[in-house]
């Protein structure tokens, strides 16, 4: 057989050592490449939590709010949200618990032009207003779902959309549970409330915490020791909206009542 | 005759990997944006387009650095924590340029005052409100009112001027007829300084039961409870609001 006539010119020593050195020299590149690709994410992370001192986070005084909509004013203003009543950045809502319990929620207009007296006045149990905007998820389902990385969370903890990477499939706007994203007409990309994010990094407010007339928003720092938002979550019971979903926002409501959504 | 050639497929083989390799890394270096995947799963850069955007609302720090006065008027007034562009609308043009750009000056009645103001029923207990239509009609609100140091020129008659809430609760109440005196214990200073001289509140619950008791000396066909079993680890009000015991 030919096999056997020329064993001396392809010994088994050497069939054998080639074929080792296959599935040996595919296991370093398997084990190694991981290792010398991770060590390049990993500095990269590294550098990156280096430059980030911040992270910021919002409070809201549900009780303090009077649903004078100069948040919503104030947010389409600096922001250039268009002026459709249908785009909001921040919009504020009425809810009202009639006597038989039945809870109904209204927002005109978002409330940017307040809010008209509410028919059938002397059914009413209890009112009250709840500003609402994104809630800056620690754990974002919108940036989850966005197949080009067009929407991302960064080391200051905001998430932010960019307009000229987006390509307008919208899934992020299905993704997020409370309704804070749009889709902007007139260049068809998301977006969303960027916690003003242009003001914030040069250490002015978020225009709707700026002009809030009662206090009701409060900005801040959640890692700094001592700053107006630490305060708040020092002495107020806290509340997140839709805490089941696992969200984690940074979005804080204090004297939220329970029916609120 | 060599041992270890190369079959020819395997090298045409090759030759397509080298350039599906080639087009892929030639496509990537096309597409993928320079900074993307420096901090994450995005372009780095798209942080800093962000960031750039335009600021349209000045803050009050700026705007006190020259209007000083008006700036000391409002830190002691009501309004202390209204910023001046929550009125005189967005002002970092006019930061700017101050000789070109001016910002809003509401004199008329109207939304600029009403917008906080008017009377709405969510609005917190304690908030000043009014209802417009009764309300001095037709005179501008800055006629009796600074808006810097917006304090009432005349001390509110009525505790409904400011607790117009409860007010409109309990006159659909039975206890319309009782006046806030009966049961809150509220000092003249309470009106000139609610916040440093607050009303008292009833402690105990014989006080509702100087009316509510079976022992009690009031009207008969106000309903009657037995203050010994009713309730008796309660306090009235935890389970019954004064203002409309109804509900």
């Amino acid at each position: 057989m030919a096999g056997q006539n020329d064993e001396r010119k392809f010994p088994r020593r050497e069939f054998l050592v080639r074929t080792l050195q296959l599935p040996c020299s595919a296991a370093v590149v398997t084990v190694l490449g991981p290792l010398a690709l991770g060590s390049d994410a990993a500095a990269a992370s590294q550098s990156g939590s280096e430059t980030s001192e911040h992270y910021f986070g919002m409070g809201i005084q549900v009780d303090k709010c009077i649903g004078c909509g100069k948040c919503v004013e104030a947010c389409k203003a600096e922001n250039d949200v268009p002026r459709e009543p249908y785009y909001f950045r921040t919009w504020v809502e009425r809810y009202v618990i009639h006597n038989d319990g039945d809870v109904s929620v209204d927002s005109p207009e978002g409330g940017i032009r307040g809010f008209p007296l509410h028919e059938g006045e002397s059914d009413v149990l209890r009112s009250f207003f709840v500003p609402k905007l994104c809630n800056q998820c620690d754990n974002p389902p919108c940036v989850q779902v966005c197949p080009v990385g067009a929407t991302f969370k960064t080391d200051d903890g905001v998430v932010l959309v960019d307009s000229d990477y987006c390509i307008g499939c919208r899934y992020c706007i299905q993704a997020c549970p409370y309704g804070a994203r749009y889709l902007d007409p007139r260049t068809n990309t998301a977006d969303k409330c960027t916690f003003c994010y242009h003001r914030i990094t040069q250490g002015l407010l978020p225009a709707c915490v700026e002009v809030c007339p009662t206090g009701a928003r409060i900005f801040g720092e959640l890692n700094a020791l001592a700053s107006p938002l630490r305060r708040l979550m020092r002495m107020s019971s806290l509340q997140v909206l839709k805490p089941a979903l696992n969200t984690e926002p940074k979005v804080f409501y204090s004297k939220l009542d329970g029916e609120v959504r | 005759m060599k041992i270890w050639r190369i079959p020819d497929q395997v090298i045409r083989l090759a030759v397509v990997l080298v350039a599906a390799v080639a087009v892929l890394v030639v496509v990537r270096g096309r597409f993928v944006p320079a900074s993307f995947g420096e901090t994450g799963h995005y372009r780095a850069d798209a942080v800093d387009v962000v960031a750039a955007q335009p600021i349209r609302y000045a803050g009050s720090q700026i705007c006190v650095e020259c209007h000083d006065g008006e700036g000391e008027a409002k830190s002691g007034s009501f309004h202390r924590t209204v910023s001046c562009e929550v009125c005189h609308g967005p002002a970092a043009a006019h930061a700017e340029d101050f000789e070109s750009q001016t910002p809003l000056i509401p004199r008329e009645r109207g939304a600029e005052c009403l917008s906080c103001h008017e009377y709405l029923s969510p609005r917190p207990t304690g908030f000043p409100q009014i209802i417009e239509r009764l309300h001095n009609p037709l005179q501008p609100c800055i006629g009796c009112h600074d808006p810097h140091d917006p304090t009432p020129p005349e001390v509110p008659e009525s505790c409904s001027a400011c607790h117009a809430q409860i007010a409109r609760t309990k006159a659909v109440s039975h206890h319309l007829t009782l006046e806030c005196e009966t049961c809150h214990d509220a000092q003249a200073e309470h009106r000139e300084e609610p916040r440093s001289f607050l009303p008292r509140k009833p402690t105990a619950r014989e006080f509702c039961g100087s009316c509510h008791s079976e022992s009690a000396d009031s009207p008969a066909d106000i309903p009657r409870v037995d203050l010994r079993d009713h309730g008796e680890r309660y306090l009235c009000w935890q389970c019954h609001y004064p203002h409309h015991p109804e509900s």
